[in-house]
């Protein structure tokens, strides 16, 4: 969209009759915007960390994207616009986008259709709808923020200047949009279209100065969509039957020595690597978090050592870990 | 000022690009010329941006102790802000306004729970005043502004402009500290910064929608972090009256606890016997629909309505219970009582200000804070700091100008009591230039002559009985029919209203007399309550209490007329007070057409009127033979007395 383009529509949402002696509220738009956000509670509640976090339906049949973070450590808790509450299941994560799908059990569910193509740049009016602060309880319709995109840029422009494994372009904003509760909640245009997802809170790790910033819907499209259809599922394949000891793969013959399981879901970050193992040939680090095996989430280490017991001892583990903020893919070769 | 409008307007201009584009598709020479549609809305907002910036008021705490925001709503110098903002200050604050003059203004009254205050600016009668808009009516996604002083930046009494939308409406912030509690609030995604509390902020059109006051701050510091809140215009107006009335007011309670039932609807789950809501019947157990004029459908709408409610107020309540719909009126209690109110304020006062020897530590990310709990918008800790600085003793004593002590009189319970004795005095004028006091000329009470009421009529009964009431300074009667009711002990009005007797009348007709006679300073401990509805209905009624013995009297007055429209006596607080309704027509200043005496929300005696005198009291007749009240009354009340029965029972007892 251009700049003249974003003129108009300013001028439209601001007097959409054009006898209208003020600007016109924003209305009906808002409240559409509003009913597709929805509440998810997860983990956190510790300081500093709260356990809630916003989201918004891109399916019909219940789909909610969402930012990947520690809320949905545990099943989350979805509470839609209308105040109906939900347990959600996480069907797809994809760590490089800091996304996160997740269905809960309804249907005919509004949502946001995505867009192949970015729908706004920089200079077009924006409205932020999410749940921040967690000020919406229940049925309460999330809070709804306007303000413009400042930029559409690359945020590692500046290496290591915001911790985020996220590389792709991402939609500057000049409202405070990203506050505590407010990761997961959507940036839609003036046409009432879903223009992004706010991300996770990111500080200057030498200015301390905030971002404001969104993650845009056409980044995220592919993979939502490819989630939704079941193309790109992390869910635990059940039904890959258990080989036996011998036969399967295992942590200690890959090379990796976990640290220590002390906990129901300790996760699965790599303590050392054995030399001259496939780990070591695939420049596995300590301190790497493993997150996927062939494109399952592992959400643990007990849950790694028996998806690698699904694998045959003579095939490739295709792992995909994060190191600090980078996202990658490591191919385990026996 | 048009300046200020101008140059807030591009500035905003500047973040949609427009500037960007103009500059890139015209010569430096040409003019720019915009689009009819944005220069309509441009004009719009530069209109309405300078309807609102004369009310907008800068508060200082004289002396140097902090300040912050008010806006003015009332030509004679009333503006509303916040109590947090006020109480570092006391009664007295200096104000300025956009016109460039600073006013001293003076405490008038304080609801410390619901954060707002009222204060005056002296010197003028013609203040520009904001026009108060709906605030229910107000949606997210509105336009809207904040006006006022943040940072106390205002030192050239130009106040702020910040533009935005509303969030969210119908919010509820929970109590920060002890007292603060924020229901039903605005959600603002408009600038509000420290020293924004206390100031308007507006629709689109520069109508007043409501008091901001508070923000959502957690690790980013204290400022704006986008979300800022704001006390609804609609509960200012439920307790403006209280505010006029120069006290330190209180919120209402249902006296019950309620929960949200999950397939929907607000039930209770906790109720006190000794609440009015008991006595309507709302039990365990029974669903509230509707509460003054409001559709309730979780515990937190009841919460958020409940929150916008003045202690003592009576609204319309309609609730389920056991498959059956009962729409009544309901009695709120207060939220606190008396001195733990004063208690509790005193406690969440300010300390006193830090010496400035002593290192400042106001570096927000320093400060230990509660992740749950939003930080309430204290100026006096903060907004103080900068002010503070370099000065000598914590709390240089400020001398209170004269036509401030003018209007200033400290008692307990009261923030100024002079306010309050000024509505007591537009109240006994208005109860002297009404019926009966306009029927016959007011005579000087005197020894020798008493006078007292007769007053005749009908009962609206078929067939009507004759009624015959006389008042005199120490016996009334009251005869229906050939059955007379007499009182000539005080202890006997408390026990006719405790058994809710037709002749609960004659205590509201007593006090009546007497205050018209006597006037609110003698009649015992008399003053102004503030404003309520009468039956659940507005115009909010004026309401003056007169405590007389064991009794509490109330005079209902329209706030147009000042007429009389209902006498409320309470005798036992945890009973139904009587209720001598007043209905004329017509002529305000008329003969009461009407009197109909209610307890609860039945009517117990309905007279048709048709002569109310002014004699002198040996010229009244008494029967030979006194008759005891209590037990000739009974039989003919059966109802009213059964609507009391449970309510004997004094124990606060959560069932």
């Amino acid at each position: 969209m251009n700049r003249l383009a974003a003129i108009t529509l300013t001028v439209l949402f601001a007097a959409s009759i054009s006898d209208l002696p003020a600007e016109a509220p924003l209305g009906t738009w808002v409240r559409d915007a509003q009913k597709r956000v929805v509440k998810i509670y997860g983990a956190g509640g510790l300081k500093g960390l709260e356990a809630y976090q916003s989201g918004f339906l891109v399916s019909p049949e219940g789909h909610i994207a969402t930012a990947w973070s520690y809320v949905l450590d545990v099943e989350p808790v979805v509470l839609l616009d209308d105040g109906r509450r939900f347990e959600s299941k996480i069907v797809g994560f994809e760590p490089s986008l800091e996304l996160a799908v997740l269905k809960i059990e309804a249907t005919d569910t509004p949502f946001f259709e995505l867009n192949e193509e970015p729908t706004v740049d920089w200079g077009d009016p924006v409205i932020a709808v999410s749940n921040l602060f967690n000020i919406a309880t229940g049925n309460e319709p999330a809070s709804v923020m306007q303000g413009t995109v400042a930029s559409v840029t690359d945020l590692n422009a500046r290496r290591g200047t915001f911790k985020t494994p996220y590389r792709g372009k991402v939609l500057i904003l000049d409202l405070i949009a990203n506050n505590p509760g407010a990761a997961g909640g959507a940036v839609i245009d003036s046409d009432g279209q879903l223009a992004g997802m706010l991300g996770k809170e990111l500080r200057d790790s030498t200015t301390g100065v905030w971002l404001n910033y969104a993650v845009p819907a056409d980044a995220l499209r592919t993979t939502i969509g490819d989630i939704i259809a079941g193309r790109k599922s992390t869910v635990i394949d059940s039904a890959t039957a258990m080989l036996p000891r011998k036969d399967s793969h295992n942590p200690n013959a890959l090379g990796l020595v976990m640290v220590p399981d002390v906990l129901e879901t300790t996760p699965a970050y790599i303590d050392t690597v054995s030399t001259d193992s496939p780990a070591a040939r695939a420049s596995l680090r300590p301190d790497d978090l493993i997150l996927l095996v062939n494109g399952q989430r592992v959400d643990s280490q007990r849950t790694l050592r028996s998806l690698l017991r699904t694998i045959d001892r003579r095939d490739n583990v295709e792992l995909t870990v994060q190191r600090d903020t980078q996202i990658l893919p490591v191919t385990l070769q026996p | 000022m048009m300046i200020n409008a101008r140059t807030f307007y591009f500035c905003s201009l500047f973040s949609l690009g427009i500037a960007i584009l103009s500059c890139s598709l015209s010569n430096a020479a040409d003019p720019i010329t915009l689009d009819p549609a944005l220069e309509r809305v441009e004009n719009s907002r530069i209109e309405s941006v300078a309807r609102a910036v004369p009310s907008a008021v800068s508060v200082f705490v004289p002396g140097g102790g902090g300040g912050g925001s008010g806006v003015m709503i009332s030509p004679d110098g009333y503006a509303l802000t916040n109590f947090h903002v006020t109480s570092p200050a006391g009664s007295f604050m200096r104000c300025g306004m956009s016109d460039g003059n600073v006013y001293d203004a003076v405490i008038v009254g304080i609801d410390p729970v619901g954060d707002l205050a009222m204060i005056r600016l002296l010197g003028r009668s013609d203040f520009p005043k904001a026009e108060l808009g709906d605030s229910r009516a107000a949606e997210a996604g509105d336009w809207c502004m904040v006006i006022g002083n943040p940072f106390l930046l205002a030192t050239n009494l130009k106040p702020t402009v910040t533009y935005g939308i509303l969030s969210g409406v119908g919010r509820y912030q929970y109590p920060s500290g002890t007292l603060l509690e924020y229901g039903d609030c605005l959600q603002t995604d408009a600038s509000v910064n420290p020293g924004n509390s206390g100031g308007p902020i507006y629709d689109a059109d520069g109508k007043l929608l409501g008091i901001v006051g508070r923000c959502s701050f957690e690790k980013r510091g204290r400022v704006n972090v986008g979300v800022g809140y704001a006390i609804s215009i609609n509960q200012a107006k439920n307790f403006l009256g209280y505010l006029h009335s120069g006290r330190i007011v209180d919120h209402a309670t249902l006296g019950a606890t309620v929960s949200t039932e999950p397939e929907g609807g607000v039930v209770v789950s906790n109720i006190l016997e000794s609440s009015d809501a008991y006595r309507r019947g709302l039990r365990y157990g029974s669903e509230i629909l509707e509460i003054d004029g409001r559709v309730v459908q979780t515990a937190n709408d009841l919460q958020n309505v409940m929150a916008t409610l003045p202690n003592g107020w009576r609204v319309k309540m309609s609730y389920r219970s056991e498959g059956k719909t009962v729409e009544t009126l309901v009695r709120m209690m207060g939220v606190h009582l008396e001195d733990e109110l004063l208690k509790k304020m005193a406690g969440a006062l300010p300390p006193p200000p830090p010496r400035p020897q002593k290192p400042s530590q106001d570096d927000p990310d320093a400060e230990p804070q509660d992740p749950d709990a939003e930080q309430g918008d204290k100026p006096n800790k903060n907004e103080n700091r900068p002010r503070q600085r370099g000065q000598g003793p914590a709390k240089p004593a400020v001398k209170i100008p004269q036509q401030v002590k003018d209007q200033l009189v400290e008692r307990k319970g009261f923030a100024n009591y002079h306010f309050n004795l000024a509505e007591q005095n537009s109240f006994i004028d208005a109860l002297r230039n009404q019926f009966p006091a306009t029927n016959t000329a007011i005579k000087p009470p005197s020894a020798d002559e008493q006078q007292a009421w007769l007053i005749t009529g009908e009962t609206d009964q078929t067939p009507a009985q004759p009624v015959t009431i006389q008042v005199a300074a120490d016996k009334m009667s009251l005869q229906i029919g050939q059955k007379t009711l007499e009182i000539d002990k005080r202890s006997e009005m408390y026990d006719v209203v405790t058994d809710g007797s037709a002749a609960g009348l004659l205590p509201a007709l007593d006090a009546w007399r007497r205050m018209l006679n006597d006037g609110p300073r003698k009649f015992g401990e008399s003053y102004y309550l503030g404003t309520m509805p009468l039956g659940g209905e507005r115009p909010l009624r004026d309401v003056m209490v007169g405590l007389a013995g064991e009794l509490e009297v109330r005079w209902l007055s329209h706030p147009d007329t000042g007429a009389v429209e209902a006498i409320e006596v309470f005798a036992d607080r945890d009973g139904d007070p009587a209720e001598l309704w007043l209905l004329r027509e017509g002529d305000s200043k008329a003969m009461p057409s009407v009197i109909d005496l209610r307890y609860g929300i039945d009517s117990t005696l309905k007279i048709n009127v048709k002569s109310w005198e002014e004699v002198p009291a040996e010229k009244l007749e008494w029967s030979a033979e006194k008759k005891s009240v209590k037990n000739s009354d009974k039989p003919n009340l059966e109802k009213a007395v059964g609507a009391t029965q449970n309510t004997n029972d004094k124990d606060e007892v959560k069932v």
